[in-house]
């Protein structure tokens, strides 16, 4: 599905992401997790497509394209789904024609015709009920207004109706009360299945009560520093990334070969 | 220069749809303005003495008057004796006749522009009258309109039909020697859409009144008056093109409405005239004045204006509130981009008590567009309660355009309530990229955020006028994404 070979990327000159490799096959669930600053959103927004950053070396190919080839639309009706950690409002524009475009570019994108309103409207009351939302924010413009909560559940909704074949969550978890988590955990793992892949990029373990990954692999500075099954998850929890500290080091030398 | 900023400049190149010339034999009198030109107009319309002698008035006043230079838009001085001023197709030289008389080529013009003036008229339920350079070709549904006791026409039929109504409205709410642009309007206006709603009637179908400027090096001076008498309703919609040409061309237009006690008068403008090409070359000078009158009690008066088109536009639709309890409102969006210049916002005035206005304006600006809004709010000592409530956005596409705001509020009332918000905004690069990351290409991203800033107004505007405005919005934003 997808794989990240030695990828180097700078903001303004500066090296975020210092040789990543990754591969992740269909049906995983990946979760990547480090300490702040450590470029797990830089790495997710690179995968999606977003503007800013340089990259300087390594390669990304996602169902045997060149990614990095790809304008951020052509990704996302590729498949590529991106919930963004901090989701932005569009003041004016509702939830539900927001997701009727989208839907309808993937759906164009991949041959299919596109909804009509009766069908489109017939699904998407179908998912909001399934992520426990109010049918009302459909029609309320995009996140305005919305509380951290019901953003990242908007994203999740989105991510379900959009049906992605590679999902990349951004810090999903970040903000979000017991009852959240679980609704917006209960849409992830909706989603998992054999011909789909998943990222979870997260600083804390506690998503991962939820969503159980297959992967799990520690950034920090810029590097791939270790990985492992979900018991890492918990290990870190318990020791804090300075447990990392020395390993990260000599790991980190060592992927830089 | 972002990636954003390169898809936002290919937005704003695309071109203008409704740039085509329809070739038909004219009759037009040499450019220049005179007393002697005046007399010509008004006789070729076969005017009474009275309307003469006002249109004289009006000239007499122009000459003593120099152009506004007040507003913030920047052109060369207008040469008004290179101006014509009557064009009109031949075969309608005697004015209007049944559609089954007009000139075959002016009906497919129509057809091209999306008029309704057949039977699709009556599918659309909007009576439309509609205005070629300087006369009025067609209106539909003037029968049907005659039955509730709806007057609705040419200008220059009702000058005959009804005298006694143009005598007494005209001019009643922007006098000949209001502005130079009204004043030149007042001496050679050529033709124009007239209304009178009976008292207690409601409208029972959309008014519509289409312009075409088509000949070249013409000036269109349409004149548009419309009463609703007390407690009548009405629902107007105004849209405008005209060809692409080099040249700069003058629209200089006056409308003024008249709302008896408990009348509501409705009037929505979609202006899309040639706006120039992306360097600025050619396009309209939309110099216009228009102006409405709560003259009784509980009367209302609502303007919509959709701006997207001409070179340059400098006009306010004021409400003047002399009527107790009477409501003024202004929803506006205009679009600059490209070289593109707009100076607009409104005045509304009260006077009587308890009157209260609403003004929301929607600039946005691309390319290197300037765009000022201009707004006076003045309460008269004697507007006891008067309330205004003013709302002001400018959105920013790329980093060469401009957006001023100059608000003027004037209060003698000290219990009046007087309300400003204006805001400055970009679209953001992490608005262009959800929505991009949505599958959602950059032009449909700015295009559907730019339709959002705008929908508070949009939802003012008649649904098929509404649909109309976001196309437009659209395709004007073409090669501009920010």
């Amino acid at each position: 599905m997808l794989e990240i070979r030695n990828l180097t990327a700078e903001v303004d000159g500066k090296p975020i992401l210092k040789g990543i490799d990754l591969t992740v096959n269909a049906g995983e669930v990946h979760a990547i997790m480090g300490p702040n600053g450590s470029g797990k959103s830089t790495l997710s927004s690179i995968l999606a497509g977003r503007d800013g950053y340089d990259i300087t070396g390594g390669s990304v190919s996602y169902q045997g394209q060149d990614l990095l080839a790809l304008a951020a639309e052509e990704r996302a009706r590729a498949g590529v789904f991106l919930a963004f950690q901090y989701p932005v409002e569009i003041p004016g524009v509702s939830n539900i024609y927001l997701l009727k475009a989208a839907v309808n570019a993937r759906r164009r994108h991949i041959g299919l015709p596109e909804l009509d309103a009766m069908d489109f409207l017939a699904l998407v009351r179908e998912k909001v009920k399934f992520m426990e939302m109010n049918e009302a924010m459909l029609y309320r413009a995009v996140n305005e207004g919305f509380s951290g909560g019901e953003k990242k559940r908007n994203e999740i909704l989105q991510m379900i109706m959009l049906e992605p074949s590679l999902a990349l969550l951004d810090e999903t978890d970040s903000g979000l009360d017991i009852d959240a988590l679980k609704v917006v955990s209960k849409g992830v793992n909706s989603l998992r299945s054999p011909d789909r892949a998943m990222i979870l990029v997260t600083h804390y373990q506690r998503l991962l009560d939820y969503i159980t990954p297959d992967k799990v692999h520690v950034l920090s500075g810029g590097r791939i520093v270790k990985t492992g099954g979900p018991e890492l998850a918990l290990e870190l929890e318990r020791q804090g990334y300075a447990w990392l500290g020395a390993d990260a080091q000599a790991t980190g030398a060592g992927a830089a070969r | 220069m972002s990636e954003a900023q390169s898809t936002l400049d290919e937005i704003v190149g695309k071109e203008y749809e409704y740039g085509f010339e329809t070739l038909l034999e004219m009759d037009v009198i040499p450019p220049g303005l005179s007393e002697d030109v005046v007399r010509v107009i008004s006789a070729k319309k076969n005017e009474p003495e009275w309307l003469l002698e006002w249109r004289l008035e009006a000239y007499r006043h122009w000459r003593t008057m120099t152009p506004p230079e007040w507003a913030n838009v920047h052109y060369p001085p207008i040469n008004y004796e290179d101006i014509i001023y009557y064009a009109a197709p031949k075969s309608q030289k005697d004015g209007p006749k049944s559609l089954d008389e007009v000139d075959p080529e002016l009906l497919k013009t129509y057809d091209k522009l999306g008029i309704p003036l057949h039977e699709r008229a009556i599918l659309a339920g909007i009576a439309v009258d509609a205005v070629f350079d300087s006369v009025s070709v067609a209106t539909t549904f003037k029968d049907k309109l005659a039955e509730v006791g709806i007057i609705f026409g040419s200008f220059s039929e009702a000058v005959h039909q009804h005298p006694e109504l143009v005598r007494k409205y005209l001019g009643s709410v922007v006098p000949v020697g209001d502005n130079y642009f009204a004043a030149l309007n007042s001496a050679v206006f050529s033709d124009g859409s007239f209304c009178y709603i009976p008292p207690g009637v409601r409208c029972p179908m959309e008014l519509s009144t289409y312009f075409r400027i088509n000949a070249k090096n013409t000036g269109q001076f349409e004149r548009t008056l419309i009463i609703a008498d007390e407690g009548a309703q009405v629902s107007y919609l105004e849209g405008c093109t005209a060809p692409m040409r080099d040249e700069n061309q003058l629209h200089a237009a006056v409308v003024e409405l008249v709302a008896m006690e408990k009348a509501t008068i409705k009037y929505s403008t979609v202006q899309n005239w040639y706006p120039g090409d992306k360097d600025g070359k050619g396009g309209i000078y939309n110099f216009v004045t228009k102006r409405g009158e709560c003259r009784g009690d509980h009367a209302k008066i609502s303007w919509t204006q959709v701006e997207t088109g001409s070179a340059i536009t400098w006009k306010y639709p004021s409400v003047v509130l002399k009527g107790d309890h009477s409501i003024g409102e202004f929803y506006s969006v205009a679009l600059t981009n490209h070289r593109q210049q707009a100076d607009t916002g409104t005045k509304m005035i009260h006077i009587g008590r308890n009157t209260r206005s609403t003004i929301v304006s929607k600039g946005i600006s691309a390319g290197f567009g300037q765009q000022a809004y201009r707004g006076l709010v003045r309460v008269a000592k004697s507007a006891v309660g008067a309330r205004n409530h003013t709302q002001c956005d400018s959105l920013l596409l790329g980093d060469k355009c401009q957006a001023h705001t100059f608000p003027y509020i004037e209060v003698k009332q000290p219990s009046a309530t007087v309300e400003h918000e204006a805001s400055t905004s970009r679209i953001s690069e992490d608005q262009l990229f959800f929505c991009r990351s949505r599958g959602l290409s950059p032009e449909d991203a700015v295009s559907m955020i730019v339709n959002g800033f705008c929908k508070e107004v949009f939802k003012e505007l008649p649904m098929e006028f509404a649909v109309e405005a976001q196309k437009l919005l659209g395709v004007s934003l073409e090669g501009s994404v920010g």
